[in-house]
């Protein structure tokens, strides 16, 4: 038997148009805290989801406990011991902590045929297993009224109980206290010590180099190499984690900021945890970035820019006006617009046209005889956005669900270039998109901001925002830590900013 | 060769998508000349005449209640609507000399009058406060306008005293007996129905109301980010709804001779299957006018068939429900082999 309990190796997953994982390997000790790091996108994620079966990989070998195995969906990972604790928690709120704990596995009498659950044993199991981790809950209660932290350390304390030989832990920290986090740090020690391995997936520098034994760095779906923790300095992590050069990805800049237009100030969210205190300004014709890591609140603030979402206090002005924003409505009425961050979930109409795609946001605009929509000006605003945005689409009749992400990317900017707003701001734009259709959505970006309109590009892909803004604001667990520009926009000084307890 | 045999492998598809995607216009055709044969007055006026007639009625149902399905939302009290709507027509045209009216010194009122002013109030009380509901008070839209159903069916009872109406002035009855300029296939109501239609098709397709009503069916959240205003759509689509489900009462009244307080009970279901097998999606987002139609009239077709054929009503019910299930497995179908 080897050292390893886990190994993977050379393991290659390819989506259409993106190489996310390019042989890369990685091997776990029993009994060591392994950490995984890399930028957003760099296929951490993607890796632990060969792991459990959720994607197929294309190539590669993965050995567990010594032998060759063939992990085939979630639940079977988790029968054979590899539990993992989600960075999106799936928890559900209306059972209680025990049945959350159980689900799926519940202890059982069996009467014949009929099985029927034993809640007693479930709920002392439970009970025990809390205590025995030090957390103090009541297995019985309903997991809704715990805080999102707590939750958290529920999910772990699943995995826990799964009696796992391998757990893996994604961005755990996210949304703990510090005293949870040391909570954390005992319970991994205490797993650990029983000869558990754990896959530790975080940002955070200071947690890593603390808790782990190892630190595997992959950037752009490659492996860069395994360091043990001690040898390790926050520099030389960021060094390896950003270290590309940016060739001819971006387009050369054509716009010239003017006078500061659009400005938010102390923003509020109604939500604990989520942005506060968050005021900016963007001068016209800018192009603004916004960067942060996963848990940043950037869609959060922008979408409550947008009235998306509930604030506590917060003031948006343009040229000097106060805006009421309440609904998006108000905020379109106010020239603002919002690509949003999910293209499926909230912006694109999947079962209508290519044309009713772009139109929607417009309609009132094509009134003839005050109450008859004006078919042909609305052709006509169409093919002008398929031939100005180079959109690839059979008809204009074709159902947007049949476009490629990017194809539908470009429909949502034209409805929203139909609208002709004064401030645009686009949450991910390129996110799913090859790289190709990034170029023409950067040079439309560009073009929007020669023509002296606002935008606001909120990335997760540094090198983008370095490649196309005038500006880069960095936010960091709901606040705004610095804006960087010239010189210091550089991938180093956003991860410093980004980074929580850095600063 | 091996281009040719391809070819051939697609005309096969191609015969088998098409029989698929017609399948109920090809089981409608089939059939009724299969009666038609069995039966040669399956094919005469009268009984077209009465087809048309009774599709009429549900077919104004169907496209009050299309517009609220299409955004994702339901009404379950259509169909007591339509039978509050023509009970109160009917108390308001009886005849003076008939003995049990129910306001024995009114006058009959202008029939026309009659109905657009319980469609105008249908749409601002019983519309308005289904909208409500939905929209504001995020009641789900089958509990919330199951709620109105049984409001509705109480005030009904009310109203009538649980009598039946009669006495209805000949004007009223005989307009809806009638045929349109004489032409003895065309019944007064079919003509009603086919300005509904046109009125429908025009919303639904050549105004902003409609693009948008089919933007919230398609994608509620990314219509709320386009600047749709969803709250005043959902409230407006329950407003035309009850309009037209009091027109259908205040046509049904007249086509039955008289009224109860249970007149119409159910019927949305029989609509809400007409407009769902008429490709109305489950998932909201589509349906036609021309769909709806087809909808309807299959259920009527099948109906008058199984009467022809002799066929037991339990039995009729049986094969309607049938029906709506294979249709919707069918429709299901679609969606999911495009996912």
């Amino acid at each position: 038997m080897s050292e390893y309990i886990l190994e993977m190796k050379e393991i290659c997953k390819s989506f259409p148009g993106v190489k996310a994982l390019d042989h890369v390997s990685f091997q776990l000790k029993p009994g060591h805290v392994h950490s995984l790091m890399g930028e957003n996108g760099a296929g951490k994620s993607t890796l632990m989801k060969c792991l459990f079966g959720i994607y197929k990989k294309d190539s590669g070998l993965i050995i567990y406990n010594g032998e060759e195995v063939n992990i085939t969906d979630p639940f079977d990972a988790l029968n054979r011991g590899i539990a993992m604790v989600h960075q999106e928690l799936m928890p559900i709120r209306e059972r209680s902590i025990a049945e959350n704990i159980y689900c799926g596995r519940y202890p059982v009498h069996k009467y014949g045929p009929v099985s029927v659950i034993d809640h007693k044993k479930m709920n002392e199991d439970t009970q025990a297993l809390l205590d025995d981790l030090g957390l103090d809950f009541n297995a019985t209660e309903k997991l809704g009224t715990l805080t999102a932290s707590q939750m958290q350390l529920v999910e772990i304390a699943k995995a826990v109980s799964a009696d796992a030989k391998i757990i893996i832990l994604d961005e755990p920290t996210s949304s703990l206290t510090l005293r949870e986090v040391d909570k954390l740090f005992e319970i991994i020690k205490r797993l650990t010590a029983k000869g558990c391995g754990v896959i530790y997936i975080s940002h955070k520098m200071d947690e890593i180099l603390q808790i782990s034994d190892e630190v595997t760095i992959m950037r752009d779906g490659q492996y860069i190499g395994t360091w043990p923790a001690s040898e390790l300095t926050t520099d030389f992590i960021i060094a390896k984690e950003v270290g590309r050069e940016l060739k001819d990805l971006y387009p050369p800049k054509v716009n010239t900021p003017g006078e500061t237009i659009f400005e938010v100030k102390d923003f509020d969210s109604i939500i604990e945890g989520s942005f506060k205190d968050c005021s900016f300004s963007v001068r016209k014709g800018e192009i603004f970035g916004v960067a942060g890591l996963v848990g940043a609140q950037r869609t959060e603030l922008m979408e409550a820019i947008y009235g998306m979402r509930g604030i506590t206090s917060g003031t948006v002005f343009y040229n000097g006006q106060t805006l009421k924003i309440k609904k998006p409505e108000d905020a379109i009425k106010n020239g603002i617009a919002l690509i949003t961050e999910d293209r499926r979930g909230n912006g694109i109409f999947g079962v209508l046209s290519v044309s009713d795609n772009v139109a929607v946001a417009s309609l009132d605009d094509y009134l003839q005889y005050r109450i008859m929509l004006n078919h042909k000006k609305i052709n006509e605003v169409v093919n002008k956005s398929i031939n100005e945005l180079s959109i690839k689409t059979p008809s204009t009749k074709t159902q947007i669900k049949n476009l490629s992400g990017g194809n539908q990317q470009k429909v949502i900017i034209s409805r929203w270039l139909a609208k002709e707003p004064e401030v645009l701001i686009m949450d991910e734009p390129t996110r799913g998109i090859d790289v190709g259709a990034k170029y023409e959505i950067y040079s439309i970006i560009g073009n929007l901001a020669k023509e002296g309109k606002t935008i606001i590009v909120v990335s997760s892909e540094m090198p983008e925002l370095i490649g196309i803004c005038d500006r880069i604001m960095v936010m960091c667990e709901g606040r705004i830590t610095g804006i960087v520009e010239g010189e210091d926009m550089n991938q180093e000084k956003i991860m410093e900013l980004s980074t929580p307890f850095m600063n | 060769m091996s281009e040719k045999v391809e070819k051939k492998e697609k005309n096969k598809l191609d015969i088998v998508q098409f029989l698929v995607s017609n399948a109920l216009i090809i089981l409608i055709i089939s059939s009724a000349i299969f009666v038609g044969l069995q039966n040669p007055r399956f094919f005469s006026m009268a009984n077209i005449k009465n087809l048309l007639a009774n599709t009429s009625v549900r077919m104004v149902i169907a496209l009050g209640i299309s517009g609220v399905l299409i955004m994702r939302n339901n009404d379950l009290s259509a169909g007591r609507q339509v039978g509050l709507a023509g009970c109160i027509c009917a108390t308001l045209l009886q005849r003076m000399d008939y003995a049990g009216k129910v306001y024995p010194n009114m006058e009959p009122m202008n029939m026309w009058l009659v109905c657009i002013l319980v469609m105008i109030g249908f749409a601002v009380t019983i519309g308005l406060i289904n909208g409500l509901v939905v929209s504001k008070l995020h009641v789900p839209a089958f509990i919330g306008t199951y709620g109105m159903q049984t409001i509705v069916y109480g005030i009904a009872l009310i109203y009538t005293g649980a009598q039946p109406i009669g006495g209805l002035i000949p004007e009223y009855t005989d307009w809806a007996a009638g045929s349109f300029m004489g032409i003895q296939l065309i019944p007064n109501l079919a003509i009603v129905t086919l300005i509904v239609m046109v009125f429908m098709w025009f919303l639904y397709n050549h105004t902003p109301y409609g693009k948008k009503m089919y933007a919230i069916g398609g994608n509620p959240d990314a219509a709320e980010v386009s600047g749709i205003n969803t709250t005043r759509m959902t409230i407006a689509s329950y407003m035309i709804a009850a309009a037209l489900f009091a027109l259908a009462g205040f046509m049904l009244g007249a086509k039955a001779g008289g009224t109860s307080s249970n007149l119409a009970n159910g019927y949305e279901l029989f609509a809400i299957a007409g407009c769902t097998i008429g490709g109305v999606s489950v998932n909201g987002g589509t349906g036609k006018v021309s769909g709806i139609l087809m909808g309807v009239l299959v259920f009527e077709i099948l109906k008058i068939e199984m009467t022809f054929l002799g066929i037991d009503t339990a039995w009729t019910y049986i094969v309607q429900g049938i029906v709506i299930v294979v249709a919707i497995a069918l429709d299901i179908r679609k969606y999911i082999a495009k996912k």
